[in-house]
């Protein structure tokens, strides 16, 4: 199929697709007007029922707690089949490739990173760490929880490698450690499931004491243990696939001035 | 303008999927459909907004003050996690395409396939 029929199929398929869209438009009500019974139903009930002035992590991490399990195994499916499929590349070196890499911006000359980068990154690892610690710790109260929280924990690790200490990066990020707590976070929140199974109730009710004040550190029962748990688990998950990533531009930088015979052809 | 939203969600959608099929790189193609899932964002936070709500965090208002819906909050939340994997994954597919077959244009990769 040449570009120009290709454009041509989806200015058809895209018709469709604004007939489709406008039609089901049609039907929804208007902006600002949302009528389900579901999310007043929570908003009603969700403070006064799990103690957690954080109604998304209410939602998240109580009422809707079993989509959460299945959201946590996408992300450590992907983390675990990323290195699956850069490992087996890795050990493949007497396959040779079908041609050679190209490198398509050889020419470029990598600037040094510079003193700036290198200062502002190396300043900002420690209050990064600990805002992603904060938000993984609180979400019962604020706009937080482990998914966002595991997030900035892991960018405390990016800081790192960007001021210039790869080889830090690696020592702090040893990849059976970090195995290790990806299996840790994801099975924990499983296993607190589980263990409410074993009291007699359904899974993953929550069996923790709420506490008495609504939004406090104590309160909301698992809900802050499940967020916790994520935290540590979507943490080392990013850490994990950035560190994959990372390794990949250095095994290709190494590789860079073996193939000095293919330049000249280059144009 | 009360349709603004859908009407935006319907272009992102759109965009994003010329993106798709114009595309001569891989990566690029994975950035549009990062665009293309975005939409989902916008799409569900237009659903389940209130006219005069706040957001569903109760900590320092009263717990009856009227506020957006928390549950397309949640999915929107599960939605950004599951995107982050996917373009892992993509992107380390990527890495595999072009270490085997040096190039990351879907065109030249086509005669690679089966």
């Amino acid at each position: 199929m040449t570009p120009r029929q290709r454009r041509w199929l989806f200015a058809i398929a895209i018709a469709g697709f604004v007939a489709c869209y406008l039609w089901a438009f049609a039907g929804l009500p208007g902006f600002g007007h949302y009528p389900g019974p579901y999310g007043p139903e929570i908003l009603k009930r969700a403070v006064g029922e799990t103690h957690a002035t954080g109604v998304v992590s209410a939602v998240n991490f109580e009422y809707r707690a079993f989509d959460t399990v299945g959201e946590e195994f996408i992300l450590f499916t992907a983390a675990a089949g990323m290195s699956v499929v850069l490992r087996r590349l890795r050990g493949e070196s007497e396959h040779e490739p079908v041609q050679p890499p190209v490198d398509a911006a050889r020419g470029r000359d990598l600037p040094a990173t510079t003193s700036a980068v290198r200062f502002a990154a190396l300043a900002l690892i420690g209050p990064t760490a600990v805002i992603g610690w904060w938000l993984a710790t609180h979400a019962q109260a604020n706009p937080s929880g482990g998914f966002q929280g595991g997030v900035v924990l892991a960018t405390s690790f990016m800081l790192l490698y960007l001021s210039g200490e790869s080889i830090t990066f690696r020592r702090l990020s040893p990849t059976t450690l970090l195995d290790a707590a990806e299996a840790m976070g994801a099975g924990g929140f499983a296993a607190v499931g589980l263990a409410a199974v074993a009291q007699g109730l359904p899974y993953l009710s929550n069996f923790l004491p709420l506490g008495h004040i609504p939004g406090a550190i104590t309160s909301s029962g698992t809900i802050a243990l499940i967020s916790f748990l994520v935290g540590i688990e979507v943490a080392s998950a990013f850490v994990l696939i950035t560190g994959e990533l990372l390794e990949q531009t250095l095994l290709v930088r190494q590789r860079k001035p073996e193939p000095e015979a293919a330049r000249g052809g280059g144009g | 303008m009360t349709i603004l939203p859908f009407l935006v969600v319907a272009w992102i959608i759109a965009v994003g999927l010329y993106g798709l099929v114009t595309s001569r790189d891989l990566i690029h193609q994975i950035v549009c459909l990062i665009v293309v899932q975005s939409s989902t964002y916008v799409l569900l936070l237009g659903v389940g907004y209130v006219t005069g709500g706040v957001a569903p965090y109760f900590f320092d208002i009263s717990p009856h003050a009227k506020a957006v819906d928390p549950v397309v909050q949640a999915l929107a939340l599960t939605d950004v996690v599951v995107e982050a994997a996917v373009t892992a994954l993509l992107l380390s597919f990527a890495i595999q395409a072009h270490k085997r077959f040096g190039t990351l244009d879907p065109h030249e990769l086509a005669p690679f396939k089966g």
